[in-house]
C-alpha cells in the first residue's frame, strides 16, 4: 500500500473511485423499491444485493442520502437492553457492526468505548441489576458497577454527594461503542450500488397505486415506477407514507433534539448515559463532547431547535461534568423520531401484501442499522418472517403483547 | 420560551402544560370489539397539519383543546372543551 500511495502521489492524475454513481433516470419498474435513503433502507438494499441476489433494486430518498436521523443521532451503538427480545436482536447488531468497516471497505470509525448508565436511585440501581442479569444470561457483557469504579472508568464525572442527583452505581456495557453515523450510510450506499442497486436522490414519493391489497405502482415526483415489493424506512414521516399505501400506525412524530460542542481534547472515554437526568454524552474522534437528551414534550413535523431543551439539558450536563460549564455549543440541531408506545419498533409485515415496514425507531434506530437491514432483507427475500424480527410485528398492538422495552434510550425507570 | 395561551389562566409558559393527543372519540369499550378498542389506544393519526389536540395545565388540572399546526408548532387557538360539547348538543350527538 505504501508504495501504492508512493506511485500516486508521482502520477499526475490520481485514480478516482466514485462511490455512488452519477444520478440518472428512473428505470419503469423494480423488483423490490426501497423508500428511504437512510442508514436502514441503505443496509436493506445492501444485503438484499450482496447476500440474497437481488439486484433490480431501487432506493427512493426525497432528501440526501443520511440526511434524516441517520445523521442526526448520537452515534451510540450497544445490546445492554432489558427484554430478551431487545437484547438478542441488538446483541446482533454490535457484532454485524464491529465488522462492517472490513464488511464495505468503508471505515465508519467504530470505536468501542464502553458504555455507562448510571443510577441515581434505588429503583434504578434494581432495574439496573436485573438488566445486567438479563444481559449475562445472553452472552452479553453488562455489569453493575459502583462509584469507586465509576471513578476509574471515568475521571472527568462528578461522583460528589453535593448535588441534586448523587450517583450513586451505574451499568457498565463494555462493548458500547459509537461510530460515524454518516458513514454507515455512506458505506451501505457505496456497497449497495457496487451490486447495482440504484440510487435515487431527491426523489420524492408523492402517492402509490393499490390494487387488491397490494401496491402495484409508485407515483413520485420524477415519474411513476412499477413495483414488486416495496420496504418503508422513513422513520418521522412513516405515518404519512403508510396512509399512502392504506394504513395506520400507532407512531407519534416527536422531535429529539441534540448538540455538540466545540472541540476539546481527549478526556472522556467511555459513553455516560443517565435515565433519570435524561442525558446522554460521549467525545467523539473530533473531540466534540456530543450531547443528547429526551424528545421534546409534544408531537412536531419540524427540525427545529429550542432554547427550552438546551436549557433543561445544560443542567443535567453540567452537574456530571461541571468543568463544561466553560465550554462553548458549537451546533444544535433535531430530528424528527417515530415514537411507538412501547419504545420497541414496528419491523415485518403489513396489512398491505407487498409492503413491508421498519418504521417506530424512536430514538434508537442507529444501534440497529446492520442487523434490521439484513433481516429486512432477508424478509422481502424469503418472504418468512425472521425470528428475530418476530416481536416486533405491527399485529402486537391489535393482540395487547406489547414489547415493553424499558433499555430504551433514556428512558428512567 | 414558547407561551401557550390557556382559556383558564391565559398565556403561560409552554413547560406548564402537558400534551395529552389529539382529539378522537372513544368507542363505548363495553360494545366495540377488541380491534376497535386497540385501534382507539395505540393507533395514531399523526397528522402533518393543523391538528384538534387535548393540553393539560398542570398546575391548576385544566385541560382544554387547542389548534396547532404540527408543521410550523404555530398554535391557532385554544378554548374549553365545553364549546366542542355544547356544540355538538347543538348537533344533538
Amino acid at each position: 500500500m505504501p508504495f501504492g500511495l508512493i506511485k500516486h502521489g508521482l502520477a499526475k492524475t490520481y485514480p478516482f473511485r466514485r462511490d455512488i454513481p452519477a444520478p440518472h433516470e428512473l428505470k419503469d419498474s423494480y423488483d423490490v423499491v426501497i423508500i428511504g435513503g437512510g442508514g436502514h433502507g441503505l443496509a436493506t438494499a445492501y444485503y438484499l444485493a450482496q447476500k440474497f441476489g437481488i439486484d433490480n433494486v431501487a432506493v427512493l430518498e426525497k432528501g440526501y442520502l443520511g440526511g434524516g436521523n441517520t445523521g442526526r443521532n448520537t452515534a451510540i451503538i450497544r445490546s445492554n437492553y432489558l427484554t430478551t427480545e431487545g437484547v438478542r436482536f441488538y446483541d446482533e447488531s454490535v457484532r454485524l457492526y464491529r465488522e462492517l468497516s472490513n464488511e464495505l471497505d468503508f471505515n465508519i470509525l467504530y470505536s468501542e468505548r464502553g458504555h455507562l448508565t448510571l443510577a441515581h436511585t434505588d429503583s434504578a440501581l434494581r432495574s439496573m441489576r436485573w438488566r445486567a442479569e438479563v444481559n449475562k444470561h445472553l452472552g452479553v457483557e453488562s455489569e453493575l458497577v459502583f462509584p469507586d469504579d465509576i471513578a476509574k472508568l471515568c475521571s472527568c464525572l462528578n461522583l460528589s454527594d453535593d448535588v441534586r442527583y448523587p450517583i450513586l452505581g451505574a451499568l457498565y456495557h463494555a462493548p458500547g461503542a459509537i461510530a460515524r453515523h454518516d458513514a454507515v450510510a455512506w458505506g451501505y450506499a457505496a456497497g449497495a450500488s457496487r451490486h447495482g442497486v440504484e440510487l435515487h436522490q431527491e426523489t420524492e414519493v408523492l402517492s402509490m397505486d393499490i390494487s387488491d391489497n397490494a401496491v402495484t405502482g409508485i407515483v413520485t415526483n420524477r415519474g411513476r415506477i412499477k413495483c414488486g415489493y416495496i420496504v418503508q424506512a422513513v422513520a418521522g414521516f412513516s405515518s404519512l407514507l403508510s396512509k399512502m399505501a392504506g394504513f395506520q400506525l400507532p407512531i407519534r412524530t416527536i422531535p429529539l433534539q441534540a448538540c455538540v460542542s466545540q472541540p476539546l481534547k481527549p478526556i472522556l472515554d467511555p459513553i455516560v448515559v443517565s435515565g433519570s437526568l435524561h442525558v446522554y454524552v460521549s467525545q467523539s474522534d473530533r473531540g466534540e463532547f456530543v450531547m443528547g437528551g429526551s424528545t421534546d414534550p409534544y408531537p412536531l413535523y419540524s427540525t427545529r431547535s429550542s432554547l427550552e431543551f438546551m436549557e433543561g439539558l445544560m443542567a443535567h450536563i453540567l452537574e456530571l461534568f461541571p468543568f463544561l460549564s466553560e465550554t462553548k455549543v458549537l451546533r444544535q440541531w433535531a430530528g424528527m423520531a417515530d415514537m411507538t408506545p412501547d419504545f420497541a419498533p414496528i419491523m415485518g409485515l403489513s396489512p398491505v401484501s407487498n409492503y413491508y415496514i421498519d418504521a417506530g425507531w424512536g430514538t434508537w434506530g442507529f444501534k440497529a442499522t446492520p442487523v434490521c437491514g439484513l433481516r429486512m432483507a432477508e424478509l422481502v427475500a424469503t418472504g418468512i418472517v425472521p425470528d428475530v424480527l418476530r416481536p416486533f410485528a405491527l399485529g402486537r398492538f391489535s393482540a395487547f403483547d406489547l414489547v415493553g422495552e424499558k433499555g430504551a434510550a433514556s428512558v428512567g425507570h | 420560551m414558547k407561551i401557550m395561551n390557556c382559556p383558564l389562566n391565559g398565556p403561560r409558559n409552554i413547560s406548564e402544560f402537558i400534551f395529552g393527543g389529539e382529539v378522537i372519540n372513544e368507542p363505548d369499550p363495553t360494545a366495540c370489539s377488541d380491534e376497535d378498542w386497540a385501534n382507539y389506544v395505540f393507533i395514531e393519526n399523526n397528522t402533518a397539519g393543523v391538528v384538534q389536540e387535548w393540553w393539560f395545565h398542570v398546575a391548576t388540572a385544566f385541560w382544554f383543546i387547542a389548534e396547532r399546526d404540527t408543521r410550523t408548532d404555530e398554535i391557532i387557538c385554544t378554548y374549553s372543551p365545553k364549546r366542542v360539547h355544547d356544540k355538538q348538543e347543538e348537533r344533538g350527538v
